[in-house]
């Protein structure tokens, strides 16, 4: 078999095209459109300022991601490492000279464009878990030293991402990360202990929250103590949920939306002015829509024939799924408020890029499902 | 074997990889079950709206804290206020109930037009104000005739109200309606209110958290046509704090008062040891009701535009030179330095050459054999000359930020500057040039760069006769029920006996028969201040007109000197610290030194330091909680 981008037999560019996973592209397409539509309307029924920039946007990194999707899947697997460091890297710098955004520092700026680390660091730590277990034995996966190197991949971006402070996007990085552990046939052992002492730590970590960390965390627990403050946004966005009904208000007719009863329409928001405008129906069809897409993603991953491709595969998708979960279980009111924004769904270039390479690097895995990849 | 072993882990993998899988499944079946229940079961509540209802989460403003004097006397309160409100939805044709409107109350074209306006912008179902402010005569014709007036109703708002006026106005500032700018950097729900209003200077601005309160919120149920069906739910707002300032209000309405004599001038009398402000004014001022519910474009651009800048708290904004009241600095520069003491004089003939200049003194005779004492008392200008060029820039503008010049405080007003104390640093970074020694010759006096306000005047005079305690000039006392706690002031090691020669000087400013200030002296017994007067040259007095006798109040009124003294009373045992900068005065011990005079002989007799500050006062008229 051939490296790369090769003009016959199974490496052919046409071939690569041809076998590429269209199902799983149009399913993209279709959240993806899902999230124009709403944000057409969160602009009142205007393609500016959010529905046109995300369409131009998501034309752009569609076709990267294609491009991702068709590159060897040994070439992604020979960057792993160098890829993490650098986003490591880039993290460090945020945190040293970062600009600051949101009261917090994320950004970086590279020429004309802004990137946020923390969200490359997602990918890039499914890739360096998945190298890293790739060459692992079963004997591996039992020997404390070698799992400890393992975390050692989790705790250095978490600790980054959490002093910029992104509480939510460090949490997310390491929720994949356990996920892959766990697949990865890390003792069951560990799992158990893991969650007795973190509800254990609980107390601990309470204290070092920030204050308004805590004041999301007490106005979840009673949104009604606080109808005006911290707990309006809940409210409002259960409001709005509810009002839906079955068959929803209908395209441009969310009230709570469109009177500015709800926050960050654009953003976090998103998926309730669907719901409020769709209705059961239309939340329903999105949740299906991703659960599609996940069936699609476990699919790859149990019919991979190498670790390294299985591994990422299956973390990506458990990614793509968390960030899916918190959302939706954000703006129903189940979990306290964090900015999580809902992926394809929500206005943002950065997320959009991040989900998307994902994506590309599943195809890819699918692709090349059958190459060879050495143990080491 | 090594292709088992990769059967084993795939085996392994899909094992967990389908624990995982399930628990996803799992999971997206618990948010679509969680939505059929918003949209079905749990909303009863939600149902209404299915029905084209709405439940409107209504938010009550808070009454606004008082701010009140330390003896209770309230500065700033709250009226009621009542208001024609009209809801566009209410009323088939607005334009018409308008008209019917305009049959019983006064509305004037104008307004009429702008509720059309605001209707077609803002959602129908939100009331806009029509006229407010009404009488009870206006309210009760309105009230009867409701029934023909649809979409009309009466609400009882609340107004902010200033009894004292401009006395206050600098200190306490005024309230107005939030902008957009204020609604997106802060994301207080309150700020989006109708008419709701904020903090925009003085007090109002530096405390409005804590003068702010909590909002309260209503659920209503609203039908169709928006009108109330039912109250689900209600929390009551919470009034902001009340906040005590340490001004005595009779003595600040005074100071205001006694400043009217003049064209433009500000004064400060303060406790030398607390740092307590009692009065701070700044003359002329403007009326604060005014600016409540908006004031006039022509009445603002009046204030704008005036010269003697009514808007802007010339006690704590105005740069000066400070002049002759700086000789203090200079002559605790020089002690401490070492390079004078009580027994070292100097001749004074009316001018000191330098260099190839020649700086002249005020008094032309000269002053004759001087020492520090009576360099301070007659204010000879050759003696500081001298002492400065020994003593130099460096020593000078250090002693002068211990004193507290160039700094601003940690008195709650915003508007603060921070004057300027030049030394040969400053003018390299301002200007890229070499300090020439001939500007510490005219920075000995307080000319040249050299910048103060009256507040730092009044603080150097404080921390000098305190016996060097670093003390911080403050308004507030308590916010709500809690005492704002001010530190220890740190010593700034002055030598008493350096203290003593100075004080010295100042008391015979005032009491001796030769000082600058004997005039406004004080007779009272236990009551005598002392003091330095200072007269600031504002336009360079020219070689021609020296020469041709041209008196400076003939000059036109912005040439003409600044006048200033800083004071302090009792001699014996200082406790006021006052400056007055009456703003081209023309002289300091003619045009400043009366007012401070005043000043500090009516502080001693109300005397505001032996009395506490009240912690708890009855609420007054007018500031009930709101409706």
């Amino acid at each position: 078999m051939s490296k790369g981008l090769v003009l016959r037999g199974e490496g052919h560019v046409l071939h690569k095209l041809k076998y590429l996973d269209w199902g799983l592209v149009v399913l993209i397409t279709l959240l993806a459109s899902t999230g124009f539509t709403a944000l057409y309307s969160a602009a009142g029924g205007n393609f500016d300022p959010w529905a046109s920039r995300q369409m131009s946007r998501f034309c752009v990194f569609i076709c990267g991601m294609i491009v991702i999707a068709m590159v060897d899947i040994r070439f992604w697997y020979r960057i792993s490492y160098p890829f993490y460091f650098v986003c490591l890297a880039l993290l460090l710098v945020v945190d040293v000279t970062g600009h600051i955004g949101m009261g917090a520092q994320r950004w970086i700026k590279l020429g004309p464009i802004q990137i946020q680390p923390s969200e490359l660091m997602k990918v890039a730590v499914v890739m360096a878990l998945s190298r890293y277990f790739h060459s692992a034995t079963m004997v591996d996966m039992k020997n404390m030293k070698f799992l400890l190197v393992g975390v050692l991949f989790l705790i250095a971006p978490f600790i980054l991402v959490a002093t910029q402070p992104d509480l939510g996007t460090s949490g997310v990085i390491v929720m994949a990360g356990v996920v892959m552990f766990f697949v990865a046939g890390a003792p069951l052992w560990i799992f158990l202990t893991g969650a007795g002492a973190g509800a254990l730590a609980a107390p601990v970590a309470w204290t070092l929250m920030h204050d308004y960390q805590k004041k999301r965390v007490l106005t979840f627990l009673n949104p009604e103590s606080d109808p005006l403050g911290a707990g309006y946004h809940i409210t409002q966005s259960k409001i709005a949920l509810g009002s839906g009904g079955f068959e929803g208000k209908g395209f441009l007719k969310g009230t709570q939306s469109h009177l500015n009863f709800l926050p960050e329409k654009q953003t976090d928001f998103i998926f309730t002015l669907w719901v409020e405008e769709w209705g059961f129906i239309g939340g329903v069809f999105v949740l299906c829509v991703v659960g599609l897409i996940l069936a699609y993603g476990f699919w790859m991953a149990l019919r991979c024939r190498h670790a390294y491709g299985r591994f990422l595969a299956f973390g990506l998708m458990v990614n793509f799924s968390i960030y899916v979960f918190i959302n939706v279980a954000m703006v129903m009111g189940l979990i306290p408020v964090v900015g999580i924004p809902f992926p394809m769904l929500s206005y943002g270039g950065t997320a959009m890029m991040t989900v998307l390479i994902g994506f590309g690097l599943m195809m890819s895995c699918n692709l090349h499902k059958d190459t060879k990849l050495s143990r080491m | 074997m090594n292709l088992e072993k990769d059967n084993d882990r795939a085996q392994a993998f899909s094992r967990r990889a389908f624990v995982i899988g399930a628990g996803q499944m799992g999971v997206l079946l618990l948010l679509g079950g969680r939505l059929a229940w918003l949209q079905t079961v749990e909303g009863n509540r939600y149902k209404t709206l299915a029905e084209n209802n709405r439940i409107n989460l209504k938010m009550m403003a808070p009454a606004r804290g008082q701010i009140v004097d330390r003896f209770g006397v309230p500065l700033a309160i709250n009226n009621q206020n009542f208001r024609v409100l009209v809801v566009p939805e209410q009323t088939d044709d607005l334009e018409q109930s308008l008209r019917a409107l305009q049959k019983h109350i006064n509305i004037d074209e104008k307004r009429i037009q702008k509720v059309l306006k605001l209707a077609k912008q803002s959602p129908s179902y939100t009331p806009i104000e029509v006229a407010d402010q009404l009488d009870w005569k206006q309210v009760s014709t309105v009230e009867v005739n409701i029934p023909d007036l649809p979409g009309t109703s009466i609400d009882m708002g609340e107004l902010r109200h200033y009894p004292f006026g401009d006395a206050t106005a600098h200190v306490i500032g005024y309230v107005g309606t939030a902008s957009k700018a204020d609604q997106e950097t802060e994301k207080d729900p309150l700020l989006t209110l109708p008419n709701f209003q904020v903090g925009k200077s003085g007090i109002e601005k530096t405390m409005d958290s804590y003068l702010r309160g909590q909002a309260g919120s209503s659920e209503v149920e609203v039908n169709v046509v928006g009108r109330e069906v039912r109250e689900l739910h209600n929390m009551k707002s919470r009034e902001g704090a009340r906040v005590v300032l340490s001004i005595d209000a009779e003595l600040q309405r005074f100071a205001q008062q006694r400043l009217e004599s003049e064209k433009s001038a500000s004064a400060i009398v303060m406790d030398v040891h607390t740092g307590e402000v009692y009065a701070l004014a700044s003359y002329p001022a403007f009326d604060p009701n005014y600016f409540i519910g908006g004031i006039s474009h022509d009445r603002y651009e009046e204030l704008r535009s005036d010269i003697t800048l009514p808007l802007s708290n010339k006690a704590i904004a105005g740069q000066y030179p400070p002049g002759s009241t700086f000789k203090m600095v200079t002559a605790l520069a020089a002690l401490d330095a070492g390079v004078v003491s009580e027994g070292t004089y100097a001749f004074c003939p009316g001018h000191y050459d330098f260099g190839n200049g020649r700086f002249h003194c005020w008094k032309k005779g000269g002053h004759g054999s001087v020492n520090v004492v009576t360099a301070l008392q007659e204010s000879c200008d050759t003696y500081f000359y001298k002492l400065s060029t020994e003593v130099g820039i460096k020593r000078i503008a250090a002693m002068a930020k211990r004193l507290g010049l160039g700094d601003t405080f940690e008195l709650e007003l915003k508007e603060q500057r921070s004057g300027l104390v030049p030394d040969e640093a400053w003018k390299r970074k301002k200007y890229d040039q070499p300090w020439h020694p001939g500007e510490t010759i005219i920075a000995s006096i307080g000319q040249g760069y050299m910048l103060a306000t009256p507040l730092q005047l009044a603080v150097m005079t404080a921390r000098i006769v305190n016996g060097g305690k670093a003390v911080n000039p403050w308004l507030v006392g308590h916010i709500g029920d809690k005492i704002v706690s001010r530190g220890v002031w740190e010593d700034i090691g002055l030598n008493p006996k350096h203290v003593e020669l100075v004080m010295r000087g100042m008391n015979n400013v005032v009491n001796a028969q030769r000082g600058t200030a004997h005039a406004s002296r004080i007779t009272e017994p236990g009551m005598e201040m002392g003091g330095k007067t200072g007269t600031a040259q504002v336009k360079r007095i020219t070689k021609q007109e020296r020469a041709a006798g041209v008196k400076n109040q003939d000059l036109a009124w912005q040439f003409r000197h600044h006048a200033l003294f800083v004071g302090y009373a009792p001699v014996s045992n200082p406790r006021y610290a006052c400056s007055v900068v009456v703003e081209h005065g023309v002289g300091g011990s003619t045009a400043a030194a009366p007012v401070a005079k005043d000043l500090l002989l009516m502080v001693q007799q109300r005397d505001p330091a032996a009395k506490k500050m009240v912690m708890q006062v009855p609420l007054t008229k007018g500031a009930k909680n709101h409706v």
